[in-house]
């Protein structure tokens, strides 16, 4: 039992990080972003191709794959997003855009690294033993990673005057606007900052999992689960959706192991049992 | 007074489809067009229902889910309980109408990005259950489907057997292309109607809406309903086509390409949804020839769309009339 706990923690914290890319981006710009699973799986390849590849410090990976994504996001939202926001009659059409997104870097990974599942030397050696807990080293420095950058992520937003910036713009965007938030440039930084969240996931995950060009869908369609279950565009619910999911996930592979592959269907309905009775989550505003 | 032009138009269209289209498929001898359109003319049908939760002001990205249950209920009930075909095809979209009302009860309630992403977790859903359920024979799925049967009436046939064609997919050609100017026309009424008008204000405004009297969660049922009814019916007569359904026939990516469809085509208009699928279909087959770069600029492609016309194709001609209402 401990050990289901230990895996749902780790999980769980990786979720987390996930899921609050996707949030933030949400709560900024009321963007539904579909290329935040293809973003996790860009920055996977990056880590992939520096660590795994060339050898050089795993670190140095992390950090080139968390400001390829950076430049990248800043790049979508400045050249795409913005204009079509501008242009469209209807904010929903900033969803074909996010799908063409998604599209598009699925084939542009597709073209660039193959289609082979690929994977790297382990970052640290070993295995944590302790009492019924059987842990690889590297997936504690992993999840103790994930939890760091939540917790940085956190005091950020909480103490610093761009997180601020960005919670004012979250709460109300006209009203920001008229203290003079300059609006244009934060969500610019925030949608930087989401991607880059979603490119540090795939580093850090890469290392365990392995990663392949054809896991961006699934990635997101958990992350919208995540958010779904903690509520869109709040950061505190998607680090609780991000630890309930993982946590589901671990019980679920266990307890249901013997009935087949239903997990996730159980999970999504439960899921659907939870929405009929709270709609916007556990902690989501009450209109999307 | 626009009466007179409307006809004209939809004789302009009735021609194309019904007789210039199979006499050019048949002069070209590209017979494998048939399939092509007949595929274009059901996804319509499927995006038509999305395109109707559009309407109402709902982002449905589980068109895919209603697909497969109505491709599963057809192939099930020709298969293991016997039916004809046509007395399936019916049955397949009420079944689907009746699941979404029992589903969508509670998930109507959600708005904005809460429903679309519900909807999206449905097409997974629906794959898992097809996978788990005994009766949809998990991922072997269900293979070799009759095709359908002769319609007669006191001793008359009034449509033949389709094995008695020599050219089958002409016979489904005309089934898909009739199916989708029936269902076209009678969305086309309904937005008309005074519901369609309800269905307008809700998009606008549910609140204010309801406060005018309007019965909001009956209608979004409604419309659901009706939504979910088309996807039945496009994913029966697509297995029907294929003549097998597995949990992959319909899955997330059909979901989203059937939003898409209604993006490109415009939201604004009833015929956007068949102008979206034609093209995006046509796009993608077309740039099949150039091999490994099709996905890059089949979605470079879209993604400039979306920047250069963000109201969809049919906006094009929209903008004189549109500051005009405004």
């Amino acid at each position: 039992m401990e050990q289901v706990v230990a895996n749902g923690l780790y999980l769980g914290a990786q979720y987390a990080l996930i899921a609050l890319g996707l949030t933030l981006i949400f709560a900024l710009m009321n963007v539904l972003n579909f290329a935040h699973g293809q973003m996790y799986v860009l920055g996977g390849f990056v880590t992939y191709e520096i660590y795994g590849q060339l050898r050089w410090p795993f670190v140095v990976a992390l950090f080139a794959s968390a400001i390829t994504l950076a430049v990248l996001g800043g790049l979508i939202e400045r050249l795409l997003f913005r204009t079509v926001i501008r242009r469209s009659v209807r904010e929903e059409s900033t969803m074909l855009l996010a799908a063409g997104i998604a599209y598009f870097l699925d084939a542009v990974i597709l073209l660039l690294f193959g289609e082979k599942q690929r994977g790297v030397p382990k970052i640290v050696p070993g295995v944590l033993r302790a009492g019924d807990i059987i842990m690889p080293y590297d997936r504690i420095v992993v999840g103790g990673l994930a939890v760091l950058f939540i917790v940085g992520f956190i005091l950020m937003m909480q103490y610093t005057r761009p997180g601020r910036a960005m919670r004012a713009l979250a709460q109300d965007r006209i009203a920001a606007q008229l203290m003079g938030v300059p609006v244009e440039f934060y969500s610019l930084l925030g949608f930087a900052l989401g991607a880059m969240l979603a490119g540090l996931v795939g580093g850090l995950l890469v290392t365990i999992t392995g990663v392949n060009s054809g896991i961006g869908g699934p990635i997101s369609l958990k992350a919208f689960l995540m958010v779904m279950i903690g509520g869109a565009g709040v950061v505190g619910g998607a680090i609780a959706g991000g630890f309930i999911l993982g946590m589901l996930e671990s019980v679920g592979l266990t307890v249901l192991h013997a009935y087949g592959d239903i997990t996730y269907l159980v999970i999504f309905a439960a899921l659907l049992i939870f929405l009929a009775i709270r709609p916007n989550g556990l902690m989501g505003k009450p209109w999307g | 007074m626009f009466r007179p032009l409307r006809l004209a138009a939809l004789a302009v269209f009735v021609l194309v489809v019904f007789l210039a289209v199979p006499l050019a498929i048949k002069a070209a001898g590209r017979t494998d067009f048939y399939y092509t359109l007949s595929s274009v003319a059901l996804l319509a049908i499927a995006s038509s229902g999305v395109w109707l939760m559009f309407h109402i002001g709902r982002i449905n990205i589980g068109q895919g889910a209603f697909a497969l249950m109505g491709g599963y209920v057809s192939a099930i009930l020709v298969t293991s309980a016997g039916f004809s075909f046509w007395l399936s095809l019916p049955l397949a979209g009420l079944f689907c109408a009746a699941v979404s009302i029992l589903i969508g009860l509670p998930i109507l309630r959600l708005r904005g990005v809460y429903f679309a992403m519900v909807t999206l977790v449905l097409t997974e859903v629906a794959r898992l259950l097809a996978l788990a359920l005994p009766i949809t024979n998990g991922a072997k799925g269900i293979t070799s489907i009759p095709a359908p049967g002769a319609i007669g009436a006191f001793g008359v046939t009034l449509v033949p057997a389709f094995d008695t064609f020599a050219e089958r997919n002409l016979a489904f050609y005309y089934l898909s292309t009739i199916m989708m100017t029936l269902c076209f026309a009678a969305l086309y009424r309904l937005v008309h109607s005074r519901i369609g008008k309800l269905f307008v204000a809700m998009q606008q405004n549910e609140e204010l809406a309801s406060s005018m009297g309007i019965n909001v969660p009956a209608m979004r049922i409604l419309a659901y309903a009706i939504s979910s009814f088309l996807g039945g019916l496009a994913g029966a007569i697509f297995i029907a086509i294929a003549q097998s359904i597995y949990p992959s026939s319909f899955t997330v990516n059909d979901s989203v390409n059937f939003m898409l469809n209604c993006f490109v085509g415009g939201l604004g208009h009833v015929f956007g949804p068949m102008l979206g699928t034609l093209v995006l279909y046509f796009g993608w087959d077309l740039l099949f020839a150039i091999g490994q770069y099709q996905l890059l600029i089949y979605s470079g492609v879209m993604v400039l769309l979306m920047l250069v016309l963000p109201n969809g194709l049919l906006s094009i001609r929209l903008p004189s009339r549109r500051g005009a209402r405004k």
